[in-house]
């Protein structure tokens, strides 16, 4: 009884998974720019003398390290409403990604921020630069040119990681392959197909990510 | 129908944590051999091998591991073997941590100086022999934090293999939530168990590479 292969079964439902890769992309796209920005607050907190706000930070970043994604959503999803906060899935989906990936933004950041030599920062307080524009121009954006690739990673995986809002039913790629596989039983042949799609997805954000990069870092020199 | 105390909560889900320690360990165990023998063919140097181990590395870091899990889960049957959610979850969770691991290692191994190659070749050393005595011991120190490190990650990943029905900390989690309906105090819980698994691997790995600058220095 050997098994007949059958992907044609996929294609009356092909627009459940274009619903799906656009979710999917919003949810990236969001929840990175929201994310790193997040992130970057948190180095910036880190770094800074503090020590309270610093430990609250450093905490928040263990505690979002040292647990699981999916349970970061339960818990945003299922355990919230008990205080009284309701989420919908795409907005539970989309808090559990900003809050995850700002917590490992914050790392790399800090450590983009930590690599930067004291002498810079000096040099631009002799030029009587204030704290905010010594912050902008000497630290931030040559230590995110410095991290780039690690960020650029590191939002792959949270794109990637987003097949698991599936379970609390936001709506996104691999809710549609769940679905299309409920529907025609193709479990292997869906999941197989929609493995190529993330793949596809994947590679492109990151030349995407890459040609930004070239973007904000380049250009900026000159000016 | 009984109640729930908070010590049937932790109890219950304290006996799932060990499915998530074994399953973790089996994965970082096996995925560390398969990795290793990556490794090794791909330093070797075969061009066509080289391509396939890096198509392979590509493929496990650019999907998710939720889709490699449900590829296994639904493709072995497909080849007569009729899998156990535990099987699946340690077929895929053991490809995707050799992926990553030979990854982490091949640049470990890059690390060390093309001169050592030459120097052990010039010894009359073969592959096999240089590897053993010259480039693994100075690869692995600088090996270890990163793969300690990720470590974390394959714990974590674990709570993925939920979703195939492999009943460990998170699935454990889920259906204490349906029996009890308290979710903040069940998943809150499962969070701390994982934290208390997770957090003292990532100092460790810390610990350890402030050990290794200090001596590199």
């Amino acid at each position: 009884m050997a098994y007949k292969f059958d992907f044609g079964a996929i294609v009356p439902h092909w627009e459940l998974l274009v619903d799906g890769m656009i979710l999917t992309t919003e949810l990236t796209v969001i929840g990175a720019v929201v994310g790193v920005g997040l992130g970057i607050m948190g180095a910036w907190a880190r770094a800074s003398r503090a020590p309270v706000i610093s430990q609250i930070v450093g905490v928040y970043v263990e505690l979002i390290r040292n647990t699981p994604f999916l349970v970061q959503l339960f818990f945003i999803f299922f355990g919230l409403p008990a205080l009284g906060v309701k989420l919908t899935e795409f907005q539970a989906a989309l808090l559990a990604m900003i809050v995850n990936l700002g917590a490992y933004s914050t790392e790399i950041i800090r450590a983009g921020i930590l690599a930067i030599p004291q002498g810079q920062i000096e040099a631009a307080q002799s030029l009587a630069m204030n704290r905010v524009q010594i912050f902008r121009y000497v630290v931030l954006l040559p230590a995110l040119k410095k991290i780039w690739p690690a960020l650029s990673s590191q939002i792959v995986i949270v794109m990637l990681g987003s097949s698991v809002c599936s379970q609390i039913a936001a709506e996104e790629l691999t809710f549609g392959a769940n679905y299309i596989q409920a529907i025609n039983f193709r479990a292997f042949e869906v999941y197989f197909v929609v493995t190529g799609l993330y793949l596809a997805m994947s590679i492109l954000l990151r030349m995407g990510l890459k040609v930004l990069g070239n973007f904000l870092f380049e250009r900026r020199r000159h000016v | 129908m009984s109640e729930f105390s908070l010590w049937d909560i932790v109890y219950n889900l304290l006996l799932a944590a060990r499915w998530t320690v074994l399953l973790s360990l089996t994965a970082f165990v096996l995925g560390g051999i398969v990795g290793l023998l990556l490794l090794m063919v791909r330093t070797a140097g075969n061009p066509w091998v080289v391509r396939f181990v890096r198509g392979y590395v590509e493929l496990f870091q650019g999907t998710p591991l939720l889709m490699q899990l449900f590829i296994v889960f639904f493709g072995l049957p497909l080849i007569g073997l009729d899998v156990s959610p535990w099987v699946a979850a340690t077929f895929g969770l053991t490809l995707f941590t050799s992926a990553f691991l030979t990854e982490i290692w091949r640049g470990c191994v890059e690390s060390v100086g093309r001169g050592q190659w030459e120097a052990s070749a010039s010894l009359g050393m073969n592959f096999t022999q240089q590897m053993r005595y010259i480039v693994l011991p100075q690869a692995l120190r600088i090996a270890i934090p990163p793969t300690v490190g990720f470590s974390v990650q394959v714990v974590k990943g674990t709570a993925v293999a939920s979703i195939i029905g492999f009943v460990e900390l998170t699935k454990a989690g889920t259906m204490i939530t349906n029996a009890t309906y308290a979710p903040f105090t069940v998943y809150g819980c499962v969070a701390v168990m994982y934290f208390l698994i997770c957090y003292p691997l990532s100092l460790f790995a810390r610990h350890l590479e402030g050990k290794f600058r200090n001596v590199a220095r």
